[in-house]
């Protein structure tokens, strides 16, 4: 290892400026005072206020709903398509529009779903939400799970089966746990992508269910309250927390 | 040797093709009980294709596999009484060793006391009990092996194949899994089929050689008569070294142009009068010239502790003559020798058919 000499400074600076903004956040939602970028004193009273908003309260539980559901039909989907195109294609084709909805720019996702919706006479809510956001989501997961089978001895699954392994048994046994690590780390990806997702959300929700990041935003038309920065804070906890729990895991499966 | 049985595995007419290129053109062999079957040849011989014809990975197009009677053919792998342990090995990385041993077991739900004492049984014939709990990948290469071979007689299996066993293990190593396999296939009698590239890991180890080239068989017989009698120039030439002489048959050996006439015999009958003549390099000795067949200077000498090799250059043949004699040698660079040898060690083939 070299030592950094000089470079220590750029680096310092490249840390700060990626992390002041976060730090700014948490600390300014414990401010006692109604102004949100004058620090009074050290105060939990945003964090009370956020617990009787209703709206929030609300928007928290909506962006759940949507989270949660979309990571497992996701993730089951997006594991389900990669080994299919592993195992039964060879086409490049069909694997890059597995993975296109990834880098597809949001707002024409947006576009294009609202449109669909409409076109087929869906109603908008939770459900058209938690349909958009498994469109990214599924190809996530193929990414991240058609990786990770590129890694995977292909002899494992012959072997179960040499064993005396039913198909059924090969694949619940041996193909879902050797991909395991992949499978938790793209679930986690489309839990947090979803979590505070809002272009998408924006278009294809209705008007009486809105997600957390859209019953922020009409809050924030009116000007940030340091409501909004303890909102921020708890949303910084759960992101964290996630992460956290799913590498702890990955690093308990992962053995390849 | 151990003691072989009547045949166990039957292969008849088995061929297959992948688009264009036929990996097995009717091959038909018989694999006999409790034997040591090692399949030999160079990549794309046909030889891994077969095993996996054998394990139930490949299909034929046409032809019939029976094991003991029994249609292989009409069995998915997981219900042939087969065992397959793969070149890369195959364990299963989210599995301990002991689990990994005892999950073919496991799936044929057997009591959890009988999984245990087999699993337990099997890692002490392979030295690994103090490595139960660990995982595959905290192993060496050759504790590994010992792990997939476990793993797969662990389930009595009529047939044990073995996909290159040795290829991924170091030199010293080698050698002395090659002694283990050849120990444990008397322990556990369980027949042995071993696919592998190398000649002298196949001569060592296998009671019995089928050598494969560009999807045939071109012999099936013991390492002793694979090495004094083949049968055709590519088990001539695959099986050790020799040196060889084209030219036309005559009846005390074969007249070959610029040379003469050459002492040999043909175990085999010729289909033409074109032959060749092929002589080990350890039966051509260094004699009187009164008793030469060839005459030649020596171009070269390589000394090896054991034994020495010669490489003497006689005109009108273009590649020099390869000489083995025990220890030291007394000839020189440049020294005029003679060489000669008995003709029932000379063997004569035919052209390829």
């Amino acid at each position: 290892m070299r030592s950094l000499g000089w470079l220590r400074l750029p680096l310092l600076l490249t840390y700060a400026f990626l992390y002041i903004p976060i730090a700014v956040v948490v600390v300014m939602s414990f401010n006692s005072s109604k102004m949100p970028f004058t620090w009074t004193g050290f105060s939990l009273r945003w964090y009370g206020t956020l617990l009787e908003d209703t709206a929030v309260r609300q928007g928290f539980l909506n962006t759940m709903v949507v989270a949660v559901g979309a990571t497992i039909i996701a993730t089951v989907l997006g594991t389900l398509l990669a080994i299919g195109l592993a195992r039964y294609t060879r086409s490049a084709v069909l694997e890059a529009y597995a993975l296109t909805p990834a880098i597809v720019p949001d707002l024409a996702l947006a576009i294009g779903l609202l449109v669909m919706f409409s076109a087929v006479g869906m109603t908008l809510g939770l459900h058209s939400v938690l349909l958009a956001h498994v469109v990214f989501g599924l190809a996530f997961v193929a990414a991240v799970v058609t990786a990770r089978l590129g890694q995977v001895d292909p002899s494992l699954e012959e072997a179960s089966r040499d064993l005396g392994a039913s198909a059924t048994a090969t694949f619940f046994r041996i193909t879902v746990p050797s991909l395991a690590p992949a499978i938790i780390a793209g679930a986690l990806l489309v839990f947090t992508l979803s979590l505070d997702e809002f272009v998408i959300a924006f278009f294809t929700d209705g008007p009486s269910t809105p997600t957390l990041p859209i019953v922020i935003y009409s809050m924030v038309r009116f000007g940030v309250t340091p409501e909004i920065n303890a909102l921020a804070a708890v949303l910084l906890l759960v992101s964290f927390t996630v992460v956290i729990a799913a590498q702890r895991i990955t690093r308990l499966t992962d053995s390849v | 040797m151990n003691a072989v049985h009547a045949p166990l595995v039957r292969i008849e007419g088995v061929s297959r093709s992948f688009g264009d290129v036929v990996a097995l053109d009717s091959v038909s062999m018989e694999i006999r009980e409790n034997e040591f079957f090692a399949l030999l040849g160079p990549s794309g011989c046909g030889k891994t294709t077969l095993l996996r014809v054998l394990a139930g990975f490949s299909e034929p197009d046409s032809g019939s596999v029976t094991l003991g009677g029994l249609d292989l053919l009409a069995l998915p792998p997981n219900k042939r009484p087969i065992n397959l342990m793969f070149q890369s090995y195959a364990l299963f990385p989210h599995m301990s060793v002991e689990k990994n041993v005892a999950y073919g077991l496991e799936r044929e739900g057997l009591p959890k006391d009988e999984v245990r004492d087999r699993v337990a049984a099997v890692l002490t014939t392979v030295g690994l009990t103090d490595k139960a709990r660990t995982r595959p990948t905290q192993l060496s290469g050759g504790q590994r092996q010992r792990v997939a071979l476990a793993r797969a007689i662990v389930k009595r299996p009529k047939l044990l194949l073995l996909d290159e066993p040795l290829s991924a293990l170091d030199r010293k190593v080698r050698s002395e899994m090659q002694l283990e396999l050849k120990r444990l296939q008397h322990e556990v009698g369980i027949t042995f089929v071993v696919v592998t590239h190398d000649q002298e890991e196949a001569m060592s180890m296998a009671d019995r050689i089928a050598v494969m080239s560009a999807g045939r068989v071109q012999q099936i017989d013991t390492p002793v008569d694979l090495y004094q009698r083949p049968r055709t120039m590519f088990v001539a030439d695959f099986i050790g070294s020799s040196n060889t002489f084209a030219g036309n048959r005559v009846d005390a050996g074969i007249d070959v142009d610029g040379v003469g006439i050459l002492p040999g015999h043909a175990p085999w009958p010729l289909a033409t009068s074109l032959a060749t003549l092929v002589v080990r390099p350890e039966d051509i000795e260094i004699c009187e010239p009164a008793a030469a067949l060839l005459a030649g200077v020596v171009i070269d000498i390589q000394f090896y502790g054991g034994s020495s090799t010669i490489a003497v250059h006689v005109d009108g043949h273009a590649t020099p003559i390869i000489v083995t004699c025990q220890g030291t040698t007394a000839v020189e660079r440049g020294a005029q020798v003679h060489l000669a040898w008995s003709p029932e060690k000379a063997v004569i083939l035919g052209e390829e058919a």
